[in-house]
């Protein structure tokens, strides 16, 4: 059983940085590929995506180099006191080298740093979460970053998809002797691999000038760079498996997660988001969403929610959080763990497009 | 479960096509409004009204609305054994 508890370690930073560019779903552009068959006011109706953030030129270790800039000037920390770098995301910057390493030389820190990238998505968060606090638990490490985002880079064969939106976030962890435990569990099951996929690219189905062509995946027209998503297969996955993990979290570790005082859910989409929720009888109130205005992104929508929805919450008293992520893989986590009122939470960055 | 109720609920989905024209026998994708939202809405409603959750293999080559009632039926049949 993936059950996790980590003590000596708390998170005291989070922030988040998003493109400024918006793109808008109400009144969408010609750069936006929406399936034929449902308007955009359907869109957004079930969706809850009114807009989000993109970009032409942003990679997405340009979004976190951001995030993590403002976190940590405001925490104060000296840059060479940052023992690792976790960076978490489906769209780095090259197939290689692992964008951790160029993040370590672009933030200034030491080169006594341990820095590797993370392929997960929806559930990188929270996955994340439990890579860092397990290296800072040696005692050796007491600084480290957790860099989760992603960037859809728009372009004229990667066309625009309404529901998903660009943002880089960076969470601040570091050693404390005597902080309250933090509480995880993990799930995996590969046999739902192609629900959410990009089938080309990689090396099962290399790039080939056949990708760019578009072939209908039994919903809509997409070329072989697409995200490819079995709907009905997600929404079926997402709404079994994310409050069964809440709830045996909350069993295993004998928590009341109707205590929370937030429920940080990863942003899938508005419908899947509600039916969790329901389905754990748990205020819809106290489980804030940055859909709306910034879409789904993936790795970066918890952190992201935490920043725009309840940064004054946070910054006010001391929080019990619950958060859960799940999605592609398929891979979902939950992590239990409070926060204290001295959190730092910069505001929300915006980047300008680079010239 | 009724046919006529579920009938009713799946009608309430669509915004734009009449009530009257749905039936046991009206078949959902050969309507006008019909899209890949709104079957995700039907699965999503089935989930909620009959605690009965469908994969989208169970959708795929569904063509009327007493079809779809009769997977749901089988489905919820099955999970209270």
């Amino acid at each position: 059983m993936a059950f996790l508890e980590f003590k000596d370690a708390r998170i005291v930073g989070i922030s988040a940085a998003v493109p400024l560019q918006k793109f808008s779903n109400l009144h969408p552009d010609n750069q936006t590929h929406f399936s034929s068959d449902y308007s955009p006011e359907d869109f957004v109706a079930s969706t809850g995506v009114e807009e989000g953030r993109e970009t032409k030129t942003l990679t997405t270790s340009d979004l976190c180099f951001e995030a993590a800039e403002q976190l940590i000037n405001e925490l104060g920390w000296k840059r060479k006191e940052i023992g690792a770098l976790v960076f978490v995301s489906q769209t780095p910057d090259y197939m290689m080298p692992c964008s951790a390493c160029i993040l370590q030389n672009r933030l200034g820190l030491s080169q006594e740093c341990y820095a590797y990238d993370c392929t997960l998505g929806c559930s990188g968060w929270v996955y994340g979460v439990s890579q860092v606090f397990s290296l800072l638990n040696t005692g050796n490490i007491k600084k480290a970053l957790l860099l989760c985002g992603e960037s859809h880079k728009i372009s004229e064969y990667y066309p625009r998809a309404p529901l998903f939106g660009s943002a880089g976030t960076a969470t601040a962890i570091e050693y404390k002797e005597g902080a309250k435990p933090i509480f995880c569990h993990y799930g995996t099951d590969g046999s739902g691999y192609e629900s959410i996929i990009v089938p080309e690219g990689g090396t099962r189905n290399p790039p080939l000038p056949t990708s760019f062509e578009k072939k209908w995946d039994g919903n809509e027209l997409l070329n072989g760079l697409q995200i490819h998503m079995k709907g009905i297969d997600v929404y079926a996955f997402s709404v079994t498996t994310a409050p069964k993990s809440i709830k045996k979290l909350a069993e295993k570790y004998g928590i009341n997660y109707m205590d929370a005082d937030f429920i940080v859910l990863h942003q899938a989409n508005k419908m899947i988001n509600n039916a969790i929720v329901k389905k754990i009888n748990f205020p819809q109130e106290k489980s804030p969403s940055s859909l709306t205005h910034f879409a789904n992104t993936s790795s970066a929508s918890i952190p992201l929610t935490m920043v725009t929805q309840i940064r004054d919450a946070l910054r006010s008293k001391s929080n019990k959080l619950i958060c859960c992520g799940f999605g592609v893989g398929l891979s979902w986590g939950t992590v239990a763990f409070e926060t204290t009122a001295d959190i730092v939470i910069p505001d929300l960055v915006e980047v300008e497009e680079l010239s | 479960m009724e046919l006529d109720e579920f009938t009713k609920k799946i009608a309430g989905l669509f915004r734009n096509t009449a009530p009257n024209l749905f039936n046991a026998k009206t078949e959902l994708k050969e309507l006008d409004e019909w899209s890949s939202i709104l079957a995700l809405s039907i699965v999503s409603m089935i989930d909620e009204e009959y605690d009965v959750m469908l994969r989208g293999d169970d959708v795929k080559n569904l063509k009327t609305i007493e079809q779809l009632f009769n997977v749901v039926k089988e489905k919820s049949e099955k999970e209270n054994d």
